[in-house]
């Protein structure tokens, strides 16, 4: 059976959102023109997840993927908490003292995070205290720490990961009197997320980048044509810096069984991931915290192996690798995805659609037949392959929308394939995952003139 | 491009941009210069200064000097014929749904056919037919219609079958055809070279001729045109034609008094070939192919095809952009859908070499009909422009119109559907016009069905109890800018979409419209008539009555308090209006006329009513709200609202007074319905319309009262033959010819207009009469409807056409109203309509071509009236059209 092309734009777009930056928001002109979203499920329920925010008492906008494994739990988590934590860094001395001072004295906080999110991108309500708890000692700690030096955004964001990591490990390990927080913390814990986070502050751009997704930034030539620039490393085993950083931090012995099918001790993909505390903690750590769990968590058979090979842990980090670019007028968008995308498109083939659909058909060059001899025939021909390209970018007003549509439906010759796009999206849940992976992918759009400017 | 391609379009090289002119002879084809020498300074004065030298400008040029004006300038701002007649397609096609457009298209093709030898000039006229194609049966339909008109004017024309399809164009494919059109006389035409021809013709008649002189605006004085001023001077005049073309409008708007002339340019495209390998005979039949949007025509061996996208791109609503008309970009994404039916349609094209997308700005009109006539507000200022693609077919015949109603003070037939004072200001906004233009353009090829009514522009005039009436499921139209209801929508029943309710057949409020009638007949319904046009004429002392005697047909020095049915009669005793006039006061009238009257009711009284301080006459259409309470329970109504006796001993037929209502004080009511039922029509001040509305609405409840629309009173008055202003009565229909000399005061020895014609009819008898058709064999489920327009057959042979028709849900028969005239069987020359004449014939009405048995009276049943109140004076008058 086939899905009609309503009911496949209903599927595509049931998660999209966009994002305009207000022009001038009173302060600055942005950078970022804004972003649209969209994310594409495979796993049920989906372990990828998304975030945008805007800082509101430093400069700056946060955006980020998350692909979870494992269960969505640590990629939930880390969607919720990661900006804070990242957003707490980077504020100044005064700052942290004022808000600490608000908490103190029970006074209205300073708000840190303005959220740009979809309605299905929830926050754990039950949470949030516990959550708020382990931020608030985290920026206890950076007011005694008082280096009196200005915030290095590098800095921030590695510190940021890695506090997070270490509390989400810490909480785990104390547990929690309620009895649903104490199964949620060990969740998150021993479920796994990477993160591909982008802070974009004027014309400087970082990204931070923990496991297998991608940041894509894509660069307009002078001819007009796109190329991609790369912003990230992939953390897994085609890496080879990766795996040899991995051998590095391990005694030579267990050289072989580090890597193997490649992965991580011949389990993991991403070299580098939140939670997945399994890689992380000692085996008597693991084994003292799964008995003294709740009964959910001994019945997992999954949480109960331990590794093979498990000798000197932790094999697995939260450190992010940071990259600085400076943005240039020619480089017109951001691309963050998970690797759902990336394992089916070319980043060449990314950066052209989206180059193309961003800029518009209104810059689809118009035919003038001049001194050249066409046919009707021709010319009929070439007027329906124009038609096909633009309804193909009419049909979406979301630029990951439009991505997501030709990473499932492009057929060999590189164009959206009603047919396939139909089979793909109508594929069982349990067979979903065979074909495809969890797609989610924000596109950020910059504003040439504002960099130009710069 | 575009100046290689004006070589390429025209086949002589005109040289006649030339200032001496006017002493060309007939040689001109040789008098050739090489180089151009200075203008020739403009003359100081002229008759007629016509501005445009496109189709319309030289054909009005051509027949006012035929007619034996000779003192006329012609000013064209650029080259002659370089406007839109330049590249245009040149198709004269006379497959026209509307007669009127198709015997301006008859005539043209005439015209032009002569031309060449008239003139000298070679007009590449070539006799190719045309073939219109039907995709689908409603199509068909729509084609036998036409087939049906063309026949009875001796046009030759034939429904074909596919087959004969291919053997007439070998080129298309048939496979998706149900049917075709043919029509033999069809020709094409070099349309820059029949305008040159028209020039040249003009010019020896003395016209002179100013190229490369735009004209900036034209002075009025006292309501009357006085000159024009151009860039090279000014030149006094009387007549001052606009013939602008797309400039129509801005030129209009440039003087200071400004004439509104509605009309909005949109892109067109058409496409031209290189020849095809075997070039294409010159008398290959020009092909048209409405479901498809798309004509194609053999041009010098190749073809040239162009088409109504459903998505057509206005331009210049901002104004007059003179660089860019000559620099309009072809755009071949936009035309692509009109490529895909072209290939279609001619598979074998495919690989046809192209050598251009020509864009070509054509204007158009607010309801698809050509503007032509003198403006309300300047007198001597006329215009002809507004042509919807058509201009080459409507050249000559609107050109000859036009120049008949500038010489004789009026054409020599009914041209009120294209009359400028049709429009009020209201419709020359430009959004508004950029709007509707954007629907009228597609509308040319799509099914033009009965009752459809324009989307865009809507809303514009409504009665305060608009958003009252649209609650409760009214279904709306406009005449005139002002909304209408059709009929209610009872609650929870629907109707279909505005696509699938297009039908030639019955169509879906059938059921609902009749049990607003049924309504009408047994209790009583409301319908708001707010859109009729009030005019209240007063004087100090007998000025008003005076005048109003001479203007009006029927005696209206009666006794105040009375209303008076009467025509509004020109010098050839037919209608230019029908309207009610109340005598309020002694001196003091209030005339009720149809909505569209508006403009030309205003403008023809104040050219007429003596210019005195002491008359005055006021448009009050948009101070009174009009509810028609059709019913024989309205009387009920009424009196329990009033405390006031109703009954017709106290209230009789056609009286009027003012009386409260509920509490609003100063309800003007009249025991009129326009119907022929009883009932009273009451003329609200506005700020009472809701209060009235409301009390009539829950007094009226416990009589049945409910609310009605349009159709519901257009099946009660044509069912009692009541002919309607617009539709059945036009200034070329007298009170004789249908039956309404007991409204005309022949007898009473007083001097009104119109009076001497009438007098002869009288004498002489009429030749036509207004004929009410039953229709016998018709079953109202299964076959086509009629519509108006419809050839009425006498014993086999053609006598006229309805008018209008309605199914009566009284008799459950369709009735036609329409013409009879007497042909002669030998010279065809009109006789003497005698009563016994249309009792002793044999009828039948030819829908689509398929004729019904029809029975003809000259009476109305008398069984339909309820009542008589007034023994001398039935009333017998109506006005809204449909």
């Amino acid at each position: 059976f086939y899905l009609t092309p309503p009911q496949v734009n209903s599927i595509l777009k049931a998660n999209e959102y966009s994002f305009k930056v207000p022009e001038f928001d009173g302060k600055n002109v942005s950078s970022v023109l804004g972003f649209d979203s969209n994310q594409l499920p495979a796993n049920a329920p989906i372990e990828d997840r998304r975030s945008a925010a805007t800082c509101l008492q430093t400069r700056g906008m946060l955006l980020g993927v998350f692909d979870g494994h494992a269960g969505c739990a640590c990629a939930q988590a880390v969607s919720e908490r990661l900006f804070y934590y990242i957003a707490v860094s980077l504020l100044p001395h005064e700052t942290l003292l004022e808000i600490e001072n608000a908490v103190e004295s029970g006074r209205a906080l300073l708000p840190i995070l303005q959220w740009h999110k979809h309605p299905n991108d929830y926050f754990s309500k039950e949470a949030s205290k516990l959550y708020f708890n382990s931020l608030r000692t985290y920026w206890q700690e950076l007011i005694d720490l008082n280096s009196g030096e200005t915030t290095d955004v590098r800095e921030a964001l590695i510190n940021a990961f890695k506090r997070l990591d270490n509390d989400i490990s810490l909480e785990a390990q104390v547990g929690d009197p309620n009895s649903f927080l104490n199964y949620l913390v060990l969740r998150v814990a021993f479920s796994g997320a990477t993160a591909c986070v982008a802070h974009v502050d004027g014309v400087d751009l970082h990204i931070a980048n923990t496991g297998d997704s991608r940041a894509m930034l894509g660069v307009q030539e002078e001819d007009g044509s796109w190329s991609a620039l790369n912003l990230s490393y992939d953390h897994n085993a085609q890496n080879e810096h990766e795996v040899e950083r991995v051998k590095m931090e391990h005694p030579k012995s267990e050289e072989k069984s580090l890597v193997k099918q490649d992965r991580l001790l011949g389990l993991l993909m991403p070299f580098r991931a939140f939670g997945d505390v399994k890689f992380k903690w000692s085996i008597e750590l693991q084994k003292r915290v799964i008995e003294s769990g709740p009964d959910q968590l001994n019945d997992n058979e999954y949480t109960k192996f331990i590794p093979p090979n498990y000798h000197t842990p932790p094999y697995l980090t939260a450190e992010p690798e940071v990259i600085h670019h400076k943005l240039r007028p020619q480089d017109k968008f951001l691309v963050l995805a998970t690797d759902g995308l990336w394992e089916t498109m070319h980043r060449q083939d990314v950066a052209r659609i989206v180059g193309e659909y961003l800029t518009g058909v209104h810059h689809q060059q118009p035919i003038a037949v001049g001194g050249y001899k066409v046919t009707l025939g021709q010319m009929h021909g070439l007027l329906t392959e124009r038609r096909a390209r633009i309804s193909s970018v009419f049909e979406d007003q979301n630029a990951a929308t439009h991505l997501i549509r030709h990473a499932v439906g492009n057929n060999e010759f590189g164009t959206v394939d009603h047919e396939r796009l139909s089979k793909m999206l109508s594929l069982p849940e349990e067979l979903a995952r065979m074909y495809r992976d969890d797609i989610t992918i924000i596109v950020v759009q910059f504003n040439s003139h504002v960099i130009g400017a710069y | 491009a575009a100046g290689m391609f004006l070589r390429l379009l025209s086949d002589i090289q005109w040289r006649a941009a030339h200032p001496k002119w006017r002493r060309m002879t007939s040689s001109q084809r040789s008098t050739s210069t090489t180089a151009e020498p200075h203008p020739v300074s403009l003359p100081a004065q002229a008759q007629v200064v016509i501005c445009g030298g496109g189709i319309m400008g030289t054909s009005v040029a051509y027949h006012l000097s035929k007619m034996g004006w000779k003192d006329i300038v012609l000013l064209e701002q650029g080259r002659l014929a370089a406007g839109t007649t330049r590249f245009c397609a040149g198709i004269v096609s006379t497959a026209r749904p509307v007669s009127l457009d198709l015997k301006m298209a008859h005539y043209s093709n005439k015209l032009y056919q002569q031309l060449e030898q008239e003139t000298g000039v070679q007009t590449g006229y070539v006799k190719t037919g045309s073939i219109s194609l039907a995709q689908t049966q409603d199509r068909l339909i729509s084609l036998k219609r036409i087939a049906s008109s063309l026949n009875v004017m001796g046009i030759p024309c034939e429904i074909i079958s596919p087959k004969k399809v291919v053997q007439l164009h070998p080129l298309i494919n048939i496979h998706d055809l149900v049917g075709a059109m043919y029509v033999p006389e069809d020709a094409l035409v070099s349309s820059a070279n029949v305008s040159l021809a028209l020039a040249t013709a003009a010019s020896r008649n003395g016209v002179q001729i100013h190229e490369r002189t735009s004209v900036s605006h034209v002075t009025v004085q006292k309501g009357r045109v006085t000159g024009v001023e151009t860039d090279r001077g000014r030149i006094q005049c009387e007549y001052f034609v606009n013939c602008a073309g797309q400039w129509a409008y801005e030129l209009g708007h440039s003087g200071e008094e400004p004439v509104h002339i509605p009309l909005h340019a949109c892109e067109h495209f058409y496409l031209l070939t290189h020849p095809l390998e075997k070039p294409l005979s010159s008398g290959l039949p020009t092909v048209f192919d409405p479901d498809g949007r798309i004509y194609i025509r053999n041009w010098q061996g190749g073809i040239l095809s162009g088409g109504f996208e459903k998505n057509p791109k206005p331009l210049f609503t901002e104004g007059r952009n003179q660089l860019e008309i000559q620099n309009l970009q072809e755009d071949w994404d936009h035309f692509g859908p009109l490529l895909s039916a072209l290939l279609r349609r001619m598979p074998g094209l495919e690989t046809l070499q192209i050598m251009q997308l020509v864009n070509c700005p054509e204007s158009f009109t607010p309801d698809m009909r050509c503007i032509m006539g003198e403006s309300p507000t300047a007198r001597g200022y006329f215009v002809l422009a507004g042509m919807n693609s058509a201009g080459i077919s409507y050249g000559g015949g609107a050109g000859k119109y036009l120049a008949e109603w500038m010489v004789n003070g009026y054409p020599s037939e009914n041209v009120w559907p294209l009359d400028l004072k049709r429009f009020g200001t209201l419709q020359s906004s430009r959004t508004f016009l950029r709007h509707r233009v954007m629907e009228v353009m597609p509308l040319m090829c799509d099914l033009k069905v009965p009752r459809w009514d324009f989307q865009t522009g809507r809303q514009l005039r409504t009665s305060p109890l608009y958003d009252r009436l649209d609650a409760q499921g009214a279904r709306w139209m406009e005449k005139h800018g002002f909304e209408r209801v059709k009929y209610f929508v009872p609650p929870g029943k629907d109707l279909l979409d505005l696509d699938h309710s297009k039908t030639f057949y019955k169509p879906d409020w059938f059921d609902i419209v009749g049990s607003e009638v049924k309504c009408c007949k047994e209790a009583v319904c409301v319908i708001d008539m707010s859109s009729f046009t009030k005019f209240e004429i007063s004087s100090t002392g007998d000025q008003a009555l005076e005048s109003l005697q001479y203007l009006f047909s029927n005696d209206l020095d009666v006794p105040v308090g009375h209303v008076v049915h009467t025509g509004m009669l020109n010098e050839k005793g037919g209608y230019e209006n029908d309207c009610s006039i109340a005598r309020l006061s002694k001196r003091s009238f209030f005339m009720i006329s149809p909505t569209d009257q508006q403009v030309h009711c205003w403008a023809w009284l104040k050219k007429r009513l003596p210019d005195d301080s002491n008359l005055i006459m006021e448009d009050v259409t948009w101070k009174y709200t009009a509810l028609n309470l059709i019913g024989p329970r309205a009387v009920d109504v009424l009196s329990e609202l009033s405390y006031a006796p109703m009954t017709a001993e106290h209230f009789p037929s056609l009286f009027c007074k003012e009386m409260s209502v509920g509490y609003a004080n100063g309800i003007r009511v009249m025991s009129i319905t326009h119907t022929g039922e009883p009932g009273f029509v009451l003329y609200i001040p506005i700020e009472y319309a809701l209060h009235v509305y409301n009390e009539v609405m829950n007094m009226g409840q416990k009589y049945g009262i409910r609310n009605a629309g349009y159709y519901a009173l257009r099946s009660l008055r044509i069912e009692k033959f009541f002919a309607f202003w617009g539709q059945d009565l036009d200034a070329f229909t007298t009170p004789m010819e249908c039956g309404r000399e007991f409204q005309v005061k022949l007898e009473k020895g007083m001097q009104f207009l119109g009076q001497e014609a009438l007098l002869e009819q009288k004498q002489n008898g009429v030749y036509k009469r207004f004929t009410m058709f039953i229709l016998e064999d018709h079953d109202t489920d299964m076959d086509l409807w009629p519509w108006w327009g419809e050839p009425i057959f006498r014993n086999g042979r053609y006598v006229g056409k309805t008018t209008s028709s309605a199914y009566s849900y009284t008799l459950e028969r369709h009735v036609c109203l329409g013409f009879v005239h007497h042909f002669d069987e030998k010279t065809g020359e009109e006789l003497v309509v005698t009563p016994d004449f249309i009792n002793q014939g044999e009828y039948e009405i030819d829908i689509a071509g398929q004729r019904f048995q029809a029975k003809a009276k000259l009476y109305p049943f008398s069984s339909l009236f309820t009542q008589r109140r007034r023994k001398d004076e039935v009333e017998l008058s109506g006005y809204q059209r449909e």
